[in-house]
């Protein structure tokens, strides 16, 4: 590939990769602080607040997990500053999330609402906070950087038949693009490797990462099954079988043609950071909910998402673009709002999964040097921590 | 004539790329099979490429994607009236 082609535009961040967008994160702490979150939000231009349920009242592995990926989002390379903005009370602790995000070396502010005068006091206090930081972003000019630093998530969601023959096996060969070029992928979507494990795992590049794939794998099944029910009525969706995916595993068969054929290098817990420098095929542990998973890979480092779907959705994610792809042309005609590229001649074969790949291939450089996605253009921005455990 | 996609060799499925109706020839996509579908097909669908007895496999993408439910034969839709999943059941 030559040098040109391989340049991106991004935002130099102290240490770690390019961002390809250039977003100040306000994030609450807990639920208590969401709606003063919102109002300083609302007020200043550019920045985006990561609104969600979580923050109180959890323990053990479910708060770290909320934790581990509040962090995550501000440590992002497309987050360029940070305020967090906590109640005061909550079990997750404020200041916990602001040196966490500070590791990475950027600006992050904090402001306490039960120290800051209440709603009225806190949205002052915040804002002044918030202003200042934005204006620092506004400095910052992209510059070049190379693909190699890019971690691109890989999502399906509103699955159809079309997913898995067309377009999941052509985003497959544009995630191997980007991985020749020295970038990474993560796949995710545990429950959606159900009935396809086996094949994946003899992808992997040691008996351990073998090992690692099967065993979340199969904790997912017992957890299904541990609710006393099936897990078909809730996956397959009912969507995913009015439009002819009769099961799990065809979902699932379907699902990992996402991830091309490269080897698997690693497995990753929900929200846990790609490991800086160790580029390649990763797999992270999310549910198939669509929200969740894309939220889980953005902690990880995801700095752009490429979305496949089948009956079409609109959703985005606060600080990533999500390029979203499909290969039903009737999809494409009803969902042309939400929907950025038609793959549907793979269907019948007049064009070949290499062409539609590279498709996805360029659209993927075109959005990683400024171009705006559908997502984007609509100002989705939709963030969801997976639970895993009770409040209390 | 309807075209039907298969996505492996081993397959006994394929994906019907149009709404097919009873008696409308199907023909998979290399022309190597030809037949008459034994009732409707909703378009991207599957259609069972061979007769399979209850309880068998039913293979795409080369791989096992449930097990019939009741007795299949060439050309009938494949969907969850017919076969089920063997994961994730509740014991």
């Amino acid at each position: 590939m030559a040098d040109g082609t391989r340049q991106l535009m991004g935002y130099r961040r102290p240490v770690g990769r390019h961002g390809i967008r250039n977003h100040l994160a306000i994030i609450p702490a807990s639920v208590c602080a969401c709606e003063v979150a919102q109002r300083i939000s609302s007020q200043v231009p550019g920045s985006v607040a990561l609104l969600h349920p979580n923050g109180c009242c959890q323990m053990g592995e479910d708060y770290a997990q909320t934790a581990r990926t509040l962090i995550g989002m501000g440590m992002n390379a497309n987050v360029g500053a940070c305020l967090v903005v906590g109640l005061g009370c909550e079990g997750m602790d404020p200041v916990q999330i602001v040196d966490g995000i500070r590791s990475s070396g950027k600006p992050v502010e904090l402001v306490v609402i039960q120290k800051s005068g209440g709603t009225t006091g806190a949205v002052r206090e915040g804002l002044a906070k918030a202003e200042a930081l934005a204006a620092g972003l506004a400095q910052m000019q992209p510059e070049p950087f190379d693909i190699s630093e890019l971690v691109l998530g890989l999502e399906c969601g509103a699955s159809d038949p079309t997913s898995g023959i067309g377009a999941n096996p052509s985003l497959g060969v544009a995630s191997d693009m980007l991985i020749a070029s020295g970038g990474t992928s993560i796949l995710s979507e545990t429950t959606e490797l159900i009935g396809a494990e086996h094949l994946l795992a003899e992808r992997a590049v040691d008996a351990r990462t073998a090992e690692a794939l099967i065993g979340i794998v199969a904790a997912t099944e017992r957890r299904a099954k541990a609710m006393g029910a099936d897990l078909r009525g809730t996956q397959p969706t009912p969507g995913n079988i009015r439009g002819g995916i009769s099961t799990i595993e065809e979902k699932s068969l379907g699902c990992i043609l996402k991830a091309g054929r490269s080897p698997l290098i690693g497995v990753l817990k929900y929200g846990e950071p790609v490991t800086y420098g160790k580029n390649g095929l990763y797999m992270m542990d999310t549910p198939g909910q669509d929200v969740d998973s894309m939220t889980g890979m953005l902690a990880g480092g995801a700095q752009i998402v490429v979305f496949t779907t089948g009956l079409g959705t609109p959703t985005g994610t606060p600080i990533a673009p999500v390029i979203k792809v499909t290969a039903n042309a009737a999809t494409y005609r009803m969902m042309q709002e939400d929907t950025d590229l038609d793959l549907s001649p793979v269907m019948d074969g007049s064009i070949g999964l290499r062409e539609a790949g590279e498709t996805i291939f360029d659209e993927i450089l075109s959005v990683s040097r400024g171009k705006l996605t559908k997502s984007e253009l609509n100002g989705h921005r939709e963030f969801g921590i997976m639970r895993v455990g009770w409040s209390f | 004539m309807a075209k039907a996609l298969v996505c492996d060799p081993s397959d006994n499925v394929a994906t019907v790329l149009e709404d097919v109706a009873e008696g409308d020839t199907v023909t998979t996509e290399d022309g190597s099979l030809s037949f008459r579908a034994k009732g409707p097909v909703p378009k991207f669908h599957k259609v069972a490429l061979a007769d399979t007895e209850e309880g068998a496999a039913i293979i795409k993408y080369g791989n096992p994607i449930g097990t019939a439910s009741a007795r299949i034969r060439r050309g009938e839709h494949v969907h969850v009236h017919n076969m089920v999943s063997s994961r994730g059941r509740r014991v």
